[in-house]
């Protein structure tokens, strides 16, 4: 039995195969709408998360199956201060697959190590959200046809941005591929991430402004800036506008640049940009729910 | 200049960093065997200057190396039987360290799930690094 607790549990050859499978559900829905019949996904999140866990449920709901769960900790027995492995051991018996958002981090490892299903993290704390690097890598590869040779840029708050460090530790396993990255200095990307990045002999630079680089883009990983991350107001007023992505710089962008988004969006890409060939953030979200059927099938052996 | 007597039978841990003895001697427990242990701080080294000896009159088997490699694996240890040094243990650095450091990060769910052993894997030989399995933060302090 398997579970995904980090996108690099899966080797190359496997998201290769994750992602053939994600495709063609997408081209034929119909041959997978009965996959899962009878199979029940419990969906366990102890914080908020209405897009993930969402995205999850109308993955199993298309495969033909059924969903439980609960959507805060307050409606579920944590409340009265049950563990994370009692919990587990008794979803298990309720469904045959799990997915669970936790503020801690580790703990679907945690439940993972006492289950007798599969557990897929779907997102704990400030640790790993795998699926939602699978989602992005998707969307590249479908959008792209590779996930290879090609310079990715990602801009705004690259130090706390879980998905970013992620993807970044994903694309690092392919060929030729060139990172820009641009965030102010106090939101610069982890130390450990160059290093890692240095010691494989992948290329990266940095940048502090998005028009300085958007014109060598292929793809644009775009996240918020978040006020509370500054140390002062002037300096959030001072970087924020460099990190709105308008029209205006979408005009010195190469005419197949793609621009990718976690979601959700708050000021950082202006909604004049959202009809833009270019915008994929929400074809992204509709991807979102192609890998996590595929996962679903997957770890469930009914691929 | 002071003389610590021959044990017959243990371990003499030799090239502990000065002052740092009896810090090792609770990671090892040994506060927890009912045995005859000598703590000698400050000894003369020439490799040193100065450094801290422990004698421990016990079975070897009693020793946890992989504790003992994480917290100093320059420690020299040598095994004593009828008074002699038999053997010379060569300490290399634990791959996986179990409930001997805690994980010091707030969100980490070793923080609120009960009796979860605190697991800590080596992650780079090289630099020495240890990171927490669950949530995988570094062990930044110094080992002792």
């Amino acid at each position: 039995m398997r579970h995904l607790m980090n996108p690099l549990d899966f080797t190359v050859e496997e998201l290769d195969k994750l992602f053939d499978l994600a495709n063609d559900i997408e081209k034929n829905p119909e041959k997978y709408s009965e996959k899962c019949k009878g199979k029940k996904i419990a969906t366990c999140f102890y914080e908020p998360s209405t897009r993930t866990r969402l995205s999850f449920e109308s993955a199993m709901i298309n495969l033909g199956g059924s969903v439980i769960g609960f959507s805060d900790a307050n409606s579920s027995s944590a409340s009265k201060g049950e563990s994370v492995s009692d919990t587990i051991r008794v979803i298990s018996c309720f469904a045959d697959i799990c997915a669970m958002r936790h503020p801690k981090e580790g703990a679907a490892m945690v439940a993972a190590s006492k289950s007798s299903i599969p557990v897929i993290n779907a997102g704990d704390g400030g640790h790993q959200h795998p699926t939602q690097t699978l989602t992005d890598m998707l969307t590249i590869r479908s959008l792209k046809g590779r996930l290879n040779h090609f310079t990715i840029g990602l801009c705004g708050d690259l130090k706390f941005g879980r998905t970013v460090h992620s993807l970044v530790n994903a694309l690092s396993r392919y060929d030729d591929i060139h990172f820009i990255f641009i965030s102010p200095e106090e939101l610069r990307i982890p130390d450990y991430i160059r290093e890692m990045l240095s010691e494989k002999g992948i290329s990266y630079q940095e940048y502090i402004k998005l028009e300085d680089c958007i014109g060598d883009l292929d793809l644009l990983y775009m996240t918020r800036v978040q006020r509370e991350r500054f140390f002062n107001e002037e300096d959030y007023v001072r970087l924020k506008d460099f990190y709105i992505l308008d029209k205006n710089k979408m005009s010195m962008a190469k005419e197949d640049m793609l621009v990718l988004h976690p979601l959700p969006r708050v000021n950082e890409i202006s909604v004049e940009v959202d009809d833009d060939p270019r915008a994929v953030y929400f074809k992204q979200v509709q991807y979102g729910v192609y890998v996590r059927m595929a996962l679903i099938l997957t770890l469930l052996e009914l691929a | 200049m002071l003389n610590v007597g021959k044990i017959e039978e243990g371990f003499v841990l030799d090239h502990i960093q000065a002052g740092k003895s009896l810090s090792l001697y609770h990671h090892l427990m040994l506060d927890k065997l009912d045995c005859t242990v000598a703590i000698i701080k400050n000894a003369k080294s020439n490799k040193m200057g100065k450094k801290d000896i422990l004698k421990v009159e016990c079975d070897i088997n009693m020793l946890d190396l992989d504790v003992l490699a994480f917290i100093d694996h320059n420690i020299t240890v040598n095994v004593i039987k009828d008074g002699e040094i038999v053997d010379k243990k060569e300490l290399v650095l634990p791959k996986e360290i179990k409930n001997v450091i805690k994980c010091k990060n707030p969100r980490c769910i070793t923080s609120i799930e009960q009796e979860l052993p605190h697991i800590f894997i080596l992650t780079d030989e090289e630099k020495e690094i240890y990171r927490c399995k669950y949530c995988e933060e570094k062990y930044g302090e110094k080992r002792l």
